[in-house]
Parts: C-alpha cells; sequence; structure tokens
C-alpha cells in the first residue's frame, strides 16, 4: 500500500481504521509523531513530560497485541497528550509547579483509564500555568509555551501545552481541563478545536482541582471529528466524583453530519460584541454568522446585563476555592519538600509555600483567603454565588428560545510572550467571554473561524446543559463550510508532509 | 465549688466505629492496631486529584443520633471546608459542617435529659456535625518537648466523627461526667459507638466561672476525665480569681498522666476558619422518607430500658440507671437473669461488686465480662442459694476472678471457701485424683472395691471438704467412662 501523506494527517477515526485493517501501522504512526516531536518541541515545548519512544512502543506493543486478538478500542493506537493537571500512575505529574516537582502519583485519573480502556496511548504530560491559574501558560515553572503559528507569541492558557501539542502534530488529541476558558482560549489561538464539557459531564476524579466548581476537562483536537470522538471516550458518569452527573454514554460522533438535527436557532450576545473587539476577531465572526445563517439557521442579537459581572464573579469563586485547594501542598506529603529536623512545622510549611509556589499562584491564594475571611465572606463569596445563579437564570431565559449562543473565544489576537505577563487586567480581559459558560456550569466548544494575518482566530458556541451533540453538529457544519479543518502552522508543514 | 456560678458546656467528638469504611473512601473504619500508613487511599492521604465520595451509613448514623437528641435536622445535608494548617491534616481543611451561613449542622436545638442529684436535668444540644478525624500525631520520644521531628500516621484520617456540642447548660463537673455517661450510654445502645475503642470518644470542655472568661479544656478522653479536668479547672481558676488575677480567655490541654491543664500554643489572632461550602459534595437533600427509615430502627434507647428494668424485674430505679448507664453492663444483667432468674440479687452483686471491682481494678468491661461471664456469675449464685457458699464469700470470690483471671471454680477449689458439693467443682478434683493415680484407676476398674482408695485421695486433696456421696457418685461415673473407653479399645 502507499499512502499519499504520512499517516497523522489523517482522522483519529481514519486512523483507527487503518490500524484496525493493519496493526503494524501503529508503529509507523507513532514513529512519524516522534519524528515530528524530534523537530519542534525544542521550539515550541509542549511537554513538560515526554515519555521515552522506548516505553511509548513498548505501549503500542501491547495495543497492536490487542488489536490482533480483536480488540475495536475506539483509540486504539492513538497517541493522546494529557495536560499535566491530570494524574497519571506512576507517570510525574507536576501542575508546572516546584510544589509537585517531584510527584509521581499512585494512581490514575478516570480520564485515564478511560483513554487506555480503549486503546488510547498516552504521549506525554503537556506545559500549562502552574495549578491552571492563567492565559498564556507563561506561568509554568518550567518554560513558557510558544504558539507555532508564531513562535514570538503566546499559546493561550492555561491548557497551552495541550494546544501547541495538538496543533503541531505532536499528538493527535489531547485532554485539557477549563476552569475559566482554559481549553477553549488556547485552542482559539492556536487554530484547533477545544470543549468545555457540561459541568459534571466528565469525571474531574484525577484532576487536580483549582476552581473546584467551574472546571472540567475536556478534548482539544484538529477537527470537530476527532473532538467528538475523544469526548465520546471521557464522558460518563463516575461514582468517584460526587459532582459527577448520572448520564447515560452517548457516542457524539453520530453528531456528526452534515445536515443539522434541526433548523438551529443562534444567539450572539450583543455585550459581547460591542466594545473591546479586535477588528480581526469580528470580521471572522461576522464570516461565521454569515456562513450559518446562509445554512438557514436563524440569528438573532440578545442582551444579557448580568454579563459585565461574570469576569469579577469568576475571580471571586475562582481564588476561593483555589486557597482551599492549594492549601494541601505543605510538603508533607508528596512533592517539594524541605528540612524538617530541629524546626517547627509552621515554618517548614512556610518555606515549602514560599519557594513552591509562583507569583500568580501566591497572589490567587491570597486573594481567595481574603474573600473567605470573616466578615468578607458575604460581601464577596456570597454574593458572587449570587450572580452566578443570576447569571444561570439569564441563560436558562436564553436556551428557552435559542438552541446556542454564539460569541467571540477572545477578544484579540494571541498576545506576544512578555506581554501581558506585567498587565494583569489585560490578561485577566482574554477571560471574558469564555469564563461565563464555567460559572453556569455549560458546554462551550471554541471552534476556528479564520485565519487572519497567519494566526487563527476563534469563535464560541455555548450551549444548553448537556447539549454538546448540538455543539458539535453545528460546529460539524461550521467547519465543513469554512473549510478551517486540520490547520498546519507554517512551523511544522515540512516535517507532516510527505 | 458551686459558689462560683460555673458554666460548662461540652463538645463530644465521637467516633462511628460501627461502620464498615471511612467517611469519604472505602478504607476500613478498623484502623487500630495497622501498621502506620497501610490503611489510606489518595482521598483520605488527600493526593491531588482525590475525591471525596460520601459514606451514606455515616449520615445514617448522625439522622440516628439526631433523631434520639430530639434535635431538628436540616433540610439539606451540606459539608463544609473548615480550614487550618496542621500536619494531621491531610487538606489542610477538615470536611465538616457549619451552622452559619452558607452552611448547616445536621441538626441541632436538641437535648438529653440526665440524672442528677435524684432528678431529671435537661441540657441543651447546640448543634450535631458529620466529619473526618485527622490522622494521628506520634512523637518519636513520646513528647513534643523532646522530640527532633514528629511522625504522622494517617489511618485515622478521615474516620467518620459526630461531633455533639451541648449549650452551657452544665453546672458541676460531675453533671459534666453523668452527661458524658449518659451521651455514651445512648450512642453504645444505638450500637454505632464502641466506647471500649481508645480514643472513640474525645471531648473538649469549655468552662467559664462567673467574673472569668471561658476556657477550654482539650483532648479529654474519658467521662472520669472529664469530671477531673473540669475539677481541677475550677479550683485554679477560682484561686486565680480569689488572688484578683483575671482569667485569659485561653485554650488548655489536659494532661491524662499528670492530671493538670497546661495552657496551649498561645496564638496571636482568633483562628478563622474560612468556612465555605465544599464543592466537591454537592448539597444533598434528607428526605422524609430517609428520616423516617432511620427513626424506625432506632432500637430501645437508655431511657426505655430503664424503665423495662423497673418494670419486668422489680429493680430500683438506681440499680436500673447504673446498669443501663453502660450497655454492656445492662446486656450482662440481661444474659445473668435468663439463666439464673435473681434479678434483683444479681442487679446489685453486679452494681455494688462486680462494677465497683472492675472500676477499681481499672479493667475494660468486656475483659471483665469475660472473666466472669454470665454462667460464671449464676454458679456464684447458685451455690449461694445451696448455702454452700455465703454472700460474703460470694464477694470476695468476685475481686479475686478479676484480679487472677483464674475462674470461678479454681478460686474456690483454691481458697477452699465451700464444702465442695458443687458437681463441676468437684470433678476437677476427681479428673486430678484419676491422672495422679492410673495404677489405681486399673486396680478399680477391675475391683470395684478398690475405688474406696481413690475416694480417700480426693477426700485429701480437698482437704476433706468434698462430699463423700457424690466423690463416689463422680468417681464411678467417671470410671464407667474409662471402663467404655478402653474396652473399645482393646
Ligand atoms: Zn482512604
Amino acid at each position: 500500500m502507499i499512502y499519499l501523506m504520512k499517516l497523522l494527517r489523517n482522522d483519529a477515526v481514519e486512523l483507527v481504521k487503518l490500524f484496525q485493517s493493519d496493526p503494524n501501522l501503529i508503529d509507523e504512526y507513532v514513529m512519524e509523531t516522534y519524528e515530528v516531536i524530534d523537530e519542534v518541541e525544542d521550539l515550541i515545548k509542549s511537554y513538560i513530560t515526554l515519555r521515552p519512544l522506548d516505553d511509548v512502543l513498548r505501549d503500542c506493543r501491547e495495543v497492536r497485541e490487542r488489536v490482533r486478538k480483536g480488540f475495536k478500542g475506539r483509540l486504539a493506537g492513538l497517541l493522546i497528550a494529557v495536560k499535566d493537571v491530570i494524574v497519571t500512575k506512576n507517570l510525574r505529574t507536576t501542575c508546572a509547579s516546584k510544589t509537585l516537582i517531584d510527584f509521581l502519583p499512585p494512581y490514575n485519573a478516570t480520564v485515564i483509564d478511560r483513554i487506555t480502556a480503549e486503546g488510547g496511548i498516552i504521549v506525554g504530560k503537556t506545559n500549562m500555568d502552574e495549578f491552571a491559574m492563567g492565559s498564556t501558560t507563561e506561568n509554568s515553572f518550567f518554560f513558557p509555551t510558544h504558539n507555532p503559528w508564531d513562535l514570538s507569541r503566546v499559546p493561550g492558557g492555561s491548557s497551552g501545552g495541550s494546544a501547541t501539542a495538538v496543533s503541531a502534530y505532536e499528538a493527535t488529541m489531547a485532554l485539557g481541563s477549563d476552569t475559566g476558558g482554559s481549553i477553549r482560549l488556547p485552542a482559539a489561538y492556536t487554530g484547533i478545536s477545544g470543549l468545555k464539557p457540561t459541568y459534571g459531564l466528565v469525571s474531574r476524579y484525577g484532576l487536580i482541582s483549582y476552581g473546584t466548581s467551574l472546571e472540567q476537562i475536556g478534548p482539544m483536537a484538529r477537527n470537530v471529528g476527532d473532538l467528538a470522538l475523544l469526548l465520546s471516550v471521557i464522558a460518563g458518569h463516575d461514582p468517584r466524583d460526587s459532582t459527577s452527573l448520572y448520564v447515560d454514554e452517548v457516542d457524539y460522533t453520530r453528531f456528526l453530519r452534515l445536515t443539522p438535527i434541526k433548523n438551529y436557532k443562534i444567539a450572539v450576545i450583543r455585550e459581547c460584541i460591542e466594545e473591546g473587539v479586535d477588528k480581526a476577531v469580528l470580521t471572522s465572526l461576522n464570516r461565521s454568522i454569515y456562513l450559518l445563517e446562509s445554512e438557514g439557521f436563524e440569528i438573532s442579537e440578545v442582551s444579557i446585563p448580568a454579563i459585565k459581572y461574570a469576569l469579577p464573579t469568576y475571580y471571586i469563586i475562582a481564588m476561593a476555592e483555589a486557597s482551599s485547594n492549594l492549601a494541601r501542598y505543605d510538603g508533607v506529603r508528596y512533592g517539594y519538600h524541605v528540612r524538617v529536623e530541629d524546626r517547627l512545622w509552621d515554618e517548614a510549611y512556610s518555606e515549602v509555600r514560599s519557594n513552591g509556589f509562583g507569583i500568580e499562584v501566591k497572589k490567587r491564594i491570597l486573594l481567595g483567603t481574603f474573600v473567605l475571611s470573616a466578615g468578607y465572606y458575604d460581601q464577596y463569596y456570597l454574593k458572587a454565588s449570587k450572580v452566578r445563579k443570576l447569571l444561570y437564570d439569564e441563560f436558562l431565559k436564553i436556551f428557552n428560545q435559542y438552541d446556542v449562543v454564539l460569541t467571540p473565544t477572545a477578544p484579540s489576537l494571541p498576545p506576544k510572550i512578555g506581554e501581558v505577563i506585567t498587565d494583569p487586567m489585560k490578561l485577566y480581559l482574554s477571560d471574558i467571554y469564555v469564563c461565563t459558560a464555567n460559572l453556569v456550569g455549560l458546554p462551550a466548544i471554541s471552534i476556528p473561524a479564520g485565519i487572519v494575518d497567519d494566526m487563527p482566530v476563534g469563535i464560541q458556541l455555548i450551549g444548553p446543559k448537556l447539549g454538546e451533540g448540538t455543539l458539535i453538529n453545528i460546529a460539524y457544519i461550521h467547519e465543513f463550510k469554512t473549510g478551517l479543518k486540520n490547520l498546519t502552522p507554517t512551523v511544522v508543514r515540512p516535517y507532516v508532509q510527505s | 465549688m458551686s459558689s462560683h456560678n460555673v458554666k460548662i458546656g461540652l463538645e463530644v467528638h465521637v467516633q462511628v466505629t460501627s461502620l464498615k469504611t471511612k467517611l469519604f473512601c472505602s478504607c476500613s473504619s478498623d484502623y487500630r492496631g495497622k501498621p502506620p500508613n497501610t490503611n489510606v487511599c489518595p482521598t483520605c492521604l488527600g493526593l491531588p486529584g482525590s475525591l471525596p465520595v460520601l459514606n451514606a451509613e455515616a449520615v445514617k448514623a448522625g439522622l440516628m443520633v439526631a433523631l434520639a437528641l430530639k434535635c431538628s435536622i436540616s433540610d439539606l445535608l451540606i459539608f463544609s471546608r473548615k480550614h487550618y494548617f496542621y500536619p494531621d491534616l491531610v487538606k489542610n481543611y477538615q470536611i465538616s459542617q457549619y451552622d452559619g451561613v452558607g452552611g448547616a449542622a445536621i441538626a441541632k436545638n436538641g437535648f438529653i435529659t440526665i440524672n442528677f442529684n435524684g432528678g431529671p436535668k435537661v441540657v441543651r444540644i447546640r448543634r450535631i456535625n458529620v466529619e473526618e478525624d485527622p490522622g494521628k500525631i506520634i512523637y518519636p520520644t513520646g513528647s513534643l518537648l523532646t522530640s527532633k521531628y514528629t511522625l504522622i500516621d494517617y489511618n485515622r484520617s478521615g474516620i467518620a466523627l459526630l461531633e455533639i456540642v451541648t449549650e452551657p447548660d452544665l453546672t458541676s463537673p460531675k453533671e459534666a461526667r453523668i452527661f458524658v455517661d449518659t451521651l455514651r450510654s445512648m450512642l453504645e445502645h444505638m450500637g454505632l459507638v464502641n466506647t471500649e475503642l481508645e480514643g472513640s470518644l474525645r471531648v473538649d470542655a469549655n468552662i467559664s466561672l462567673a467574673g472569668g472568661s471561658r476556657v477550654e479544656i482539650k483532648n479529654i478522653s474519658s467521662s472520669k476525665d472529664v469530671e477531673k479536668a473540669l475539677a481541677y479547672e475550677i479550683i485554679r481558676q477560682s484561686k486565680a480569681l480569689e488572688h484578683g488575677e483575671s482569667i485569659r480567655r485561653e485554650t488548655r490541654h489536659w494532661d491524662d498522666v499528670k492530671k493538670v491543664t497546661v495552657p496551649a500554643r498561645i496564638k496571636e489572632v482568633e483562628e478563622d476558619y474560612r468556612y465555605f461550602p465544599d464543592p466537591d459534595l454537592p448539597p444533598i437533600k434528607l428526605s422524609a422518607t430517609v428520616i423516617e427509615e432511620v427513626k424506625s430502627k432506632i432500637p430501645e434507647l437508655p431511657d426505655q430500658r430503664v424503665e423495662r428494668f423497673i418494670r419486668t424485674y422489680g429493680l430500683s430505679e438506681y440499680l436500673a440507671n447504673v446498669l443501663v448507664a453502660r450497655k454492656v453492663l445492662a446486656d450482662y444483667f440481661e444474659e445473668c437473669v435468663k439463666t439464673c432468674k435473681e434479678p434483683e440479687l444479681i442487679g446489685n452483686i453486679i452494681v455494688n461488686d462486680f462494677k465497683r471491682w472492675v472500676e477499681e481494678l481499672d479493667l475494660s468491661m468486656n475483659a471483665a465480662i469475660n472473666m466472669l461471664p454470665p454462667t460464671d456469675l449464676c454458679r456464684l449464685i447458685h451455690l449461694l442459694n445451696g448455702n454452700v457458699i455465703n454472700i460474703k464469700i460470694l464477694k470476695g470470690v468476685i475481686p479475686k476472678v478479676l484480679k487472677s483471671g483464674k475462674n470461678v471454680e479454681t478460686v474456690i477449689y483454691e481458697d477452699g471457701y465451700a464444702d465442695i458439693s458443687d458437681e463441676s467443682v468437684l470433678m476437677r478434683i476427681v479428673d486430678e485424683v484419676i491422672q495422679e493415680n492410673p495404677k489405681a484407676v486399673s486396680d478399680a476398674l477391675v475391683n470395684p472395691k478398690a475405688i474406696n482408695y481413690l475416694v480417700g485421695q480426693v477426700m485429701k486433696k480437698s482437704r476433706g471438704r468434698a462430699n463423700p456421696d457424690l466423690t463416689n457418685k463422680l468417681l464411678i461415673k467417671k470410671l464407667n467412662e474409662i471402663g467404655r473407653a478402653s474396652g473399645s479399645a482393646g
């Protein structure tokens, strides 16, 4: 057989089919991927921990043997990158923090078990902002990650390493986590698709907590089909996560059809396009609106006044929960530790936490501690919880009339490395359109909507509770109409073409 | 002492030892005696990424206690995080409950009626919390001061605790002790807590004297020590007040070896626990169905049992109360009555002799009952009724049994308390004589007259106290058995 292109250029579903017909192709595909990694990883720095090729080949061999014996795993043979916030048994998990510099988890996150049960192979653990706090992947203890479309720009964050690994063909798909846009923002910045599921659809067991009530693990992929496949594998009830929804398993790939499941009504949030949006972003958004309208979908502008409170509300809740979730890093049981003999325990704790956490993490812990303090709880956390409820009610009203909500994913193109790290307000503003979905627990997807000045631009669709199927259906139609699929950054092109 | 107008409130922490697993993971709740840090998992070690899953049985235990303590039950079950840094706390927050904005205790506003100075007294319950137990700090040298480092055993981490908090309704150390005993008996009767297990019941006591401030005494592990610690504090504080010193609001620790309270490390600021609802554990509606189900499973409680003991067995209120104060003791009593049907006599012996000696010898009730099981106590009653021993001897046998661990027959036999006409006591001597005189036994097997030698030996061994007729009877029986056995063998 002669292939006209490299194996790794195939969609995931195609690859799995090829591997089923010829299990030996798995090795070839793995070798191809590692060749790309060899070429581009030094430039991009997607991975904190890349598994040695030999280890991956050993897993490969195992999957290959299983396939030969009739194993039909939905991910059998696929290389998947995992954000380093998700614990992997005996594979270092750092959260890009010095506090977890040598943490070898004794257990797997539920999503990892689900992926390996379907024959997926973990390539490595991807870079991120420390404890997922950030929007650029610059807040990593290890190194910043570079956007493959423009190495001087950030890839977005906090799941920046997962986004670049997928975008640069260093993995076929990836897992990210999204507390306030951390999957969708880097997806938009790197020209791929990323989905934050409905809160409770994907198990958080094994996801190192930052903003517990906000975050979900979600899939990132170069096309909507791959995204739907990975989502189908990781979604579902998990008794080990008390916030997990009781839902039946859904095969989201059945939403990959060009005839719309219904005549969709789409709402564009006025407050998200009124001001502060770059022209490049607006142009792409308008083109998408035009394409969707030409498909016969009804598109209207709606107003959600409370959305202006979303960003402060998000930060209050995220920081409050972070201050609590990160209290456990004290150096006693795992991770970075210091000499303790002849010292008081609180002295050792202070040293661990002073040296172990980066500046952004410390800032959020301090702010979170403040908003939970006696006398301030009502003023901040409780009030934020009320705004959250208000926002949810407003979204509920919208979904009584509309099927999805459309917004830009980010107000602007990815900033240059170092550009916003000194300007926290500008940095926090990049989360403005994405964090709302986390506050209301609704599913949201970012998909490519255009390439402006050789930089990708994304749009976001927010769906009703458990409306992932609708999002995937619309995203799939949009992808077909725009042709924005399997986008390949220039820097990677030489290594992925035959 | 009472002139000082004392106000005492208690916080009682009890482990729900009847549960199979910890509060939020599937590790065993039976953590005692295991090698350190082996009864653990990612969740009770607070490993990054781990999550809690509520043990529904623990909630039912909390509800049962709430119902028994006549509390009003919260509509929603809400767990809150209580933040403080301490090495025994794996997440540096404890999953607990918070009776305040954003939270709720599982139950509040209940009461317990205790029996004090011959009359009933109502002690109000402020609230009940369900929460997780921290791990255990171990000082390698046994003391904080001399240890270069501290070891931590997390086997206990995550064990289900109920925190039961009273209003400051108690007015004396004795009353506080009776409260703890009453509560303990209720918990025992509900089958939730084996209070004989070390550390299963811990008390913090708040005490204030008129003109003083509230002092909290932590780490008291028995009702006896509750009384001692509070008595110590009253003397310490009243002396200070008499000398014109002021009482600082502080936390003190009870040193149960030295039997004194010592000041805990002074904190500059009031602890702020930053309670907020645990987002890992969504609130759960406590439905009427669940509450009804729990209600229907509440077994006979101590006050009902006291009433029944008075009604059915004709016991005095005093005897009934003392017996029921410990479930094992009340069970022991009923076992004995089943066998030898002398409730009043048995009740008196158990309360005035058995229980007194158990306390004096500092034994656990279960261990003592094993040494003097109901059948043995009934044998003593039997000997007493048969005029073989008198009541004085009976009273003397009990401490001997409890001190030596020997059984009733041995004690009676060795001490020569009685003419031995009790079959089982005499049988022991007969057995010994047969063992020691094989020649005479084989003679007696062929020549019935030779049995007289053996009778003589029994009389000698019993120092003349053996009942001759019974001795004869037992020897013949025994010889017949031996004859049959060797006959079939030959
Ligand atoms: Zn455990």
